[in-house]
């Protein structure tokens, strides 16, 4: 139990390992999930397709929806997409980057799931068996057997202890072939997957560095926003509920002392704080510019002390800089005494 | 259970650390994979060498591309690679050096990869066997081409009833697995002696530019982190103040339209500061509903 609070708390620490940890957690999971699964071929022709194809498509789309089902920001995505226009625009982006991330982190245990089932070989053995080539790697003039009897008995082969057809073709070379199969379409699976997540996490920055800052802030912000609002109505009903109950006992009798509550005075307190940590942002256009032009304009790398981040657009930051900053070689600037 | 908070304490330590051990993951996750996959040769002629070298090389190549989407630094080089130059220039030193950085950790995992699978011998066995020699062994000489052919092809699947017992297998086997070994072993010393070379010999050539390179990698890197936290830091601030203007809103709209907000008195000041002047069921219900018809502006100022 310990141990798995510290893994916790480990994954918790930021942000980036606790999607990591989340992924590996759900990839782990999915892979014991079939092994654990006793995989029973039915060894019959027509149903065996059906039941390779099922155990290979059905559990990934099933754990794709389930993906969704446990992610908690499924309904916050919801609800920014459904509600009225209000005062405040709706961004397309932001919720485009809020389904997509969902979307990336749904896929990983079927992902992990078909290449599972693809590299164990089971499942491809036991759909494909009546379509083993019998000319190339059997006797198909061993014996004059229809194409049906044929069919019954390359049906068979998943089934090693009922197995008649030794003569016509060994169990072995048949499961081998298959399997051969399987591990490579599960191996180019893999291989797929990964090129793909890498083209993804690498095209980015490439493209729309800009409109993905803005859509990362504003989607932290719209559940940091709910949070907060939610933290603001428990207060709220906790007040509430304090002078609701005061008002009760006060009118019931007047014996009672009502307890007093000193709770600190912090909400102007931390109004006035806060108003200073916001460094003079207050809006969203000015937020949007300060984003934009961190990444289109980063500062030189030259800090004065009296005017820090002067002259680089920030709206609110009325002081004029000290003094215009003198073209000197960046490398020069910083040489280390070493 | 301390030596496992003082184990994640280290590798949070820098970001370095954070990167070499999702290497040292990654490169035991690879060992574990191989040992957990079945290999199963298909002893046929025209597939085996397409299955054995495709063993040893795709899950290499998989391996290397989750190497360089895990790492967090990747990112941030091709973020500074493709940035507009703005007020700040571009050394390219600095990419240079993050990137030759990333792709050293990308390596380890499919190189260990490799290995064992050289050192296993199973994937060289099923890839060659048909391209051995039949002269030099016993039990192959006096043979028509084909069935030689389809002979060496089966020595890797030892279950094969043809095989089963056949002394001629074991001595194809036994050889390929000796080149195999040989090679696996060969190119870990070239690659330690390489690697030595390069620690070594690495102070001889521009040390004050590599400094300078590692220092600024590393600066953009917590630039990055510091930036993201304050975004954070700053949209939680930022909310705060748009719910707290909300709840005044509400209230004075509520004081337009009502005459008797309840006076309380000096001791339940605080009480009404934290209920914003909202105080019976209907009003929390329009409260409520406003937030979700009409969510204010983004506009605190």
């Amino acid at each position: 139990m310990d141990k798995f609070r510290m893994i916790f708390q480990f994954l918790q620490s930021n942000q980036e390992s606790f999607m990591t940890g989340i992924c590996g957690i759900m990839a782990l999971a999915s892979a014991q999930l079939y092994s654990a699964f006793d995989f029973n071929c039915p060894c019959l022709p027509h149903y065996n397709l059906a039941y390779g194809l099922g155990i290979l498509l059905v559990p990934p789309f099933i754990l794709f929806l389930l993906g969704f089902v446990l992610n908690n920001n499924v309904s916050m995505l919801a609800e920014e997409w459904r509600r009225p226009q209000g005062q405040r625009g709706k961004d397309p982006a932001v919720l485009r980057y809020m389904f997509c991330s969902m979307a990336q982190r749904a896929m990983i245990a079927p992902a992990v799931w078909v290449s599972v089932t693809l590299l164990d070989g089971k499942c491809i053995t036991c759909a494909f068996c009546t379509s083993v080539p019998v000319e190339t790697l059997g006797n198909i003039s061993h014996a004059s057997l229809s194409k049906g009897e044929i069919k019954r008995i390359l049906a068979r082969i998943p089934c090693k202890e009922i197995y008649d057809g030794q003569e016509l073709m060994t169990n072995e070379v048949a499961v081998r072939y298959l399997r051969c199969i399987s591990q490579a379409l599960g191996w180019c699976f893999v291989l797929l997957m990964t090129m793909l997540a890498f083209l993804v996490r690498s095209l980015r920055p490439c493209f729309t560095q800009a409109a993905f800052l803005k859509s990362r802030y504003w989607s932290h912000y719209i559940d940091i926003e709910r949070k907060l609002f939610d933290e603001t109505c428990t207060e709220h009903a906790r007040s509430f509920a304090k002078v609701c109950i005061q008002q009760f006992f006060e009118g019931m009798s007047t014996d009672l002392v009502a307890t007093r509550c000193h709770l600190t005075r912090k909400a102007s307190v931390d109004a006035g704080e806060a108003t200073e940590k916001l460094l003079g942002i207050t809006d969203r256009g000015t937020m949007n510019t300060a984003l934009k032009s961190w990444h289109r304009c980063k500062p030189p790398l030259h800090l004065h002390p009296p005017a820090l981040l002067s002259g680089n657009g920030w709206a609110g930051e009325g002081q004029p800089p000290a003094h215009p900053p003198t073209p000197r070689r960046e490398t020069a600037a910083y040489y280390s005494g070493v | 259970m301390d030596r496992f908070k003082m184990i994640f304490q280290y590798f949070q330590s820098n970001s370095e650390s954070v990167m070499n051990g999702i290497c040292g993951l990654l490169a035991l996750a690879s060992v574990k994979m191989y040992t957990t996959f079945e290999f199963s040769c298909p002893c046929l002629h025209q597939y085996n060498m397409a299955y054995g070298l495709g063993i040893m090389f795709i899950p290499a190549f998989a391996l290397f591309l989750c190497g360089l989407i895990l790492n967090r630094q990747s990112l941030v080089m091709l973020e500074e690679w493709k940035r507009p130059l703005g007020h700040r220039k571009k050394d390219l030193a600095i990419i240079r050096y993050m990137c030759s950085s990333i792709i050293q950790r990308a390596m380890v995992a499919p190189v260990v990869w490799i290995i064992v699978a050289l050192l296993d011998g199973k994937c060289l066995i099923c890839a060659f066997s048909s391209s051995v020699d039949p002269e030099k062994f016993v039990g192959f000489d006096n043979i028509s081409t084909l069935q030689v052919q389809q002979l060496l092809a089966k020595v890797p699947c030892k279950d094969d009833e043809l095989m089963r017992n056949n002394t001629s297998r074991k001595a194809v086997s036994r050889y390929l697995r000796c080149w195999s070994q040989a090679l696996g072993w060969s190119i870990l010393l070239i690659l330690i002696i390489a690697a030595f070379l390069a620690r070594w010999l690495r102070p001889c050539f521009n040390q004050t530019t590599l400094l300078q390179a590692r220092h600024w990698s590393n600066y953009i890197d917590i630039e990055q982190k510091i930036f993201e936290e304050t975004c954070c830091e700053h949209s939680r601030l930022f909310a705060h103040k748009c719910i707290l203007h909300f709840f005044k809103s509400m209230r004075q709209e509520i004081q337009l339209h009502s005459f008797n907000l309840p006076k309380e008195g000096e001791g339940a000041e605080e009480e009404e500061d934290l209920l914003h002047g909202i105080t019976d069921q209907d009003q929390v219900n329009k409260l409520l509903k406003m937030w979700y018809y009409e969510k204010p502006p983004l506009d605190v100022s």
